[in-house]
């Protein structure tokens, strides 16, 4: 899997940025317009899985490996369970917007909803970490054909 | 009266859609046409006024496309062999039919569309949501205010799912790599 | 009439599921099934001439709920979806495993290959 063609690989380097800010558009934005994190979370790991389908996974492995993914994939659960802690201890109700309720912003702009900005931003990393770590653990599972003439697959070596 | 025409039209062409993704024999052009249900789906909830709903059902769609073609390509695509077994078919199909006559018996109740109960009955949470979810939660969204504030405790469960899922897969593609590594040990 | 087609297509899901023995076919099945009930819970919150439940004050209050969608389907299906990925991401590994230990996507040949 070295990637496609010359065609694609131009086109991924144009549009990859363009698809990866509208995934973060639609995360800031999820309160005041249609899209959220699950949505814009989606959107961000669709760019990350067109920039392994397009270079080949060595490409997304070197830069970015799983790691990074695992570590953001569970820091992001940890965030929105201490936001919905923190209200439980200063507003008395699990997940009470007290940022809201503390400092009343401008209404219809984009830090007048308090932690429902935090919550998305959240809930956008997670969704958009988990499913491109499952990506990149389907896509390092090759098929060869064994010595006893089955076919298996296995994973490469330096996925490790 | 337009819309009913609307989501007929995109109702029947998801069943079409679907028929051809359970009857063909290629199991490529059949996850294919699951993707021509997700996208009918996708413009079936835009006419019904949830564009969160239209969003993520098209990107979610493609991520799915992309690891179900991941999993079918160059693999087994001979067609699934074997004789039918009637008796089998007979059962599956009068079971079919008992259910139907059940859901006939269910959508009876159930009211026209296009009158839901939140038009008839003033007092459910749906009309508060709608009604103070905006000076409450300063978002002008309601389906994020309800999803982040009013019943967030639905969305950590939903991010505990999400993450077990995620877990789970991991684990299951993973294991193989120790015990093809102890055996080529040996 | 319109939640009647969508039954059908529930019962085309579970056709799939009950009589197809490729076992990638059976998540397809699957699949069509969680759409359908998606599309039924949104078509029960929908209001003749309704609007999108996005307020943005050019409306009163009182206006604004009479007039909108009911929001709380779509709540609760706009999760719903996003689990719908993660179960049948579980399930495309599971199948991958399975193709591994046995080198087809039958379950018949899988049933009598354990016996």
């Amino acid at each position: 899997m070295k990637g496609m063609s010359l065609i694609v690989k131009t086109v991924t380097r144009w549009v990859k940025v363009f698809i990866f800010l509208f995934g973060v558009y639609l995360i800031i934005t999820g309160h005041l317009s249609p899209g959220g994190g699950f949505s814009g979370g989606v959107i961000i790991a669709c760019s990350y899985i067109l920039l392994t389908l397009a270079f080949g996974k060595e490409f997304t492995l070197n830069r970015f490996g799983t790691g990074i993914a695992k570590v953001l994939d569970s820091s992001s659960a940890l965030i929105f369970l201490i936001v919905g802690l923190l209200g439980f201890g200063s507003g008395g109700v699990f997940f009470a917007n007290y940022l809201q309720k503390r400092f009343p912003g401008e209404e219809l702009s984009l830090l007048g909803s308090g932690n429902i900005l935090i919550s998305n931003i959240a809930i956008g990393i997670k969704v958009a970490s988990s499913l491109f770590l499952v990506f990149i653990i389907l896509s390092v599972l090759r098929l060869v054909t064994g010595t006893d003439g089955i076919k298996r697959i296995v994973q490469d070596e330096e996925e490790e | 009266m337009e819309i009913d025409i609307i989501i007929f039209v995109l109702l029947v062409f998801m069943a079409i859609a679907a028929l051809i993704a359970v009857e063909t024999k290629n199991l490529l052009s059949s996850v294919i046409s699951l993707g021509a249900v997700g996208f009918g789906l996708s413009m079936a909830f835009l006419f019904l006024r949830a564009p969160d709903l239209a969003i993520v059902q098209i990107a979610v769609e493609v991520v799915l496309l992309i690891f179900l073609i991941r999993a079918t390509i160059s693999r087994d695509t001979i067609p699934e062999t074997g004789r039918i077994r009637w008796w089998g078919l007979a059962f599956v199909l009068l079971l079919m039919a008992g259910v139907l006559v059940f859901g006939y018996f269910a959508f009876h109740d159930l009211g026209n569309f296009g009158e839901p109960i939140i038009s008839a009955v003033k007092s459910t949470p749906s009309n508060l949501y709608l009604r103070e979810g905006l000076e409450k939660t300063g978002a002008a969204n309601i389906v994020t205010s309800i999803i982040l504030d009013y019943r967030a405790y639905d969305t950590l469960g939903e991010a505990t799912v999400l993450f077990t899922a995620i877990i789970g897969a991991l684990a299951i593609l993973r294991s193989r790599t120790k015990t093809d590594k102890g055996e080529r040990k040996k | 009439m319109i939640y009647s087609l969508c039954f059908v297509l529930f019962m085309i899901g579970l056709y799939c599921v009950l009589t197809r023995k490729n076992i990638i076919k059976i998540v397809i099945g699957l699949v069509i099934m969680e759409s359908s009930i998606n599309l039924f819970l949104v078509l029960l919150g929908y209001k003749n001439d309704g609007i999108a439940p996005i307020n943005d004050k050019t409306l009163s209050p009182l206006e604004f709920m009479a007039r909108s969608v009911d929001p709380l389907p779509q709540a609760l299906v706009l999760t719903s979806i996003v689990i719908g990925l993660g179960v049948t991401t579980l399930a495309i590994a599971l199948c991958i495993r399975l193709y591994e230990k046995y080198g087809t996507f039958d379950i018949s040949q899988i049933r009598r290959l354990q016996g």
